[in-house]
């Protein structure tokens, strides 16, 4: 199917694109890499009557260090960000789940920002931004802000960006050294998570002595499994220990029922695949 | 309307479009280029696969104006001079499709896949090309047919030409 008709503005600047998005009003849709909104707009879910392209704004791609943090632009794809020394080495749980999203094309196209953005409770990223607390760059027409990722996901497709504004900049601290691993289970392979466990631990001499644990598509919005993190904090990183803190994978989900799986399929999914991602984490 | 400026298997194009025209209608409908395919129109199927400036995309999932100012490579541009390019020959060689549907789409995931990864393992070109379905589920000549390619392009190969796996229904 074709998108219903809409006007296209392509700004080639983050202040251009605010203002574009102000005279648009309300009925306005940013447009990052597309792999989200361009099915919507194709199945005539949404049909804004405004499209603002922010693929002209070349400053949104880099992907830099500033100082203890790794500076994403919200419009690197995720194949530059899977495949960027820094983040590979910085914040390598990123990479990792990156590396799951879709398949290459979409990877090609899709963004950071843009997959963040949209917050789909099954997407991948949302788990690993709020377990590594990152930061929400959002700019508008009194300038930018700044929101932690435990303030960002609202709800189900809901965040913390305002009418009027546009995420720019997502903002990680640097996790240089920790062990990390994305365990993600779908049915087929460039398929939505039916669950997935995003897990960053500091070892310090065999014991875990930081841990950060996020889950995706077990409730509205990406969830950290604070239980499981203070369960492996002052554990050895072994069978026995992954396997008592995967026991507290479902404290605060609200895990949905839907064609995949009902939901007391998904929290037996969430201690399983926590279970196995801190062990593939410790190696 | 808005206008697009692009070259497409080497060849200049300014057009004027409606902003909602998606990159595989613009090849198909206004180029003529009905080589790339459109499949399941859901951007799961990765039939309508082209390069945009070099990387493989669902050329479903992509504007005609996002494709401003950028090079396109479809599989009407892979042959050189009357030359099939290796991936088509090892395509043809290993029986690498059945129906053939999803074949364009097939090649142009592979070749991204071996500008990335000359020398993939099977679970390499499994996962290289994740984003193509093939409805008559052939994947083993497809595989096979990509690992080939690889052979046949790596520096100073000679290698000699193989028969096809039996497959069923064929001979």
């Amino acid at each position: 199917m074709i998108p219903a008709k809409f006007d296209y503005v392509r700004p080639s600047s983050v202040d251009e694109a605010v203002a574009a998005l102000r005279d648009a009003g309300e009925d306005a849709k940013i447009l990052a890499g597309g792999q989200s909104l361009l099915p919507v707009l194709r199945l005539r879910l949404a049909a804004p009557s405004v499209i603002i392209d922010l693929g002209g704004i070349a400053d949104l791609r880099r992907i830099a260090e500033d100082g203890d943090r790794i500076a994403i632009g919200a419009m690197a794809p995720h194949h530059d960000v899977m495949r960027d020394d820094l983040v590979k080495q910085h914040v390598s749980l990123l990479s990792q789940a990156t590396a799951t999203v879709a398949d290459p094309q979409v990877r090609h196209r899709g963004t950071l920002g843009g997959a963040l953005a949209h917050a789909d409770p099954a997407g991948d990223l949302g788990a690993v931004a709020l377990a590594l607390d990152a930061e929400f760059v959002i700019a508008g027409a009194s300038g930018t802000r700044t929101v932690p990722a435990s303030e960002f996901f609202v709800d189900y497709f809901t965040t913390a960006i305002g009418e009027g504004e546009i995420l720019t900049q997502v903002r990680f601290p640097k996790y240089t050294g920790w062990a990390t691993h994305y365990e993600k289970f779908n049915r087929t392979a460039q398929a939505w998570s039916m669950c997935a466990v995003a897990v960053a631990l500091r070892i310090d001499g065999g014991s875990i002595a930081e841990a950060r644990v996020g889950l995706t598509n077990m409730g509205t919005t990406p969830i950290r499994a604070s239980g499981v993190e203070a369960a492996l904090v002052g554990q050895q990183a072994n069978e026995d220990s992954a396997r008592a803190a995967a026991e507290h994978a479902t404290e605060g989900t609200a895990a949905p029922s839907d064609a995949d799986a009902a939901s007391d399929y998904r929290e037996h999914l969430a201690r399983v695949l926590t279970g196995r991602a801190v062990l593939a984490a410790a190696g | 309307m808005a206008q697009v400026r692009v070259t497409v298997d080497g060849v200049n194009y300014a057009d004027d479009v409606e902003p909602r025209m998606l990159l595989v209608q613009y090849l198909r409908e206004r180029l003529g280029k009905t080589g790339t395919v459109v499949g399941c129109d859901t951007s799961n199927c990765g039939a309508c696969t082209v390069h945009l400036n070099g990387q493989s995309v669902k050329s479903c999932s992509v504007l005609a104006v996002q494709a401003d100012g950028a090079e396109v490579l479809t599989i009407e541009g892979l042959a050189r001079d009357g030359e099939l390019h290796p991936v088509q020959k090892a395509f043809n060689e290993c029986h690498g499709l059945q129906c053939g549907y999803c074949t364009p789409g097939m090649i142009m995931a592979a070749v991204d896949l071996l500008g990335d990864n000359p020398d993939p393992d099977e679970t390499e070109v499994r996962e290289g090309i994740e984003g193509n379905l093939c409805r008559c589920t052939g994947y083993q000549n497809i595989v096979r047919s990509v690992q080939r390619a690889a052979q046949m392009m790596k520096p100073g190969a000679s290698v000699p030409t193989e028969s096809p796996a039996p497959v069923a229904g064929g001979n």
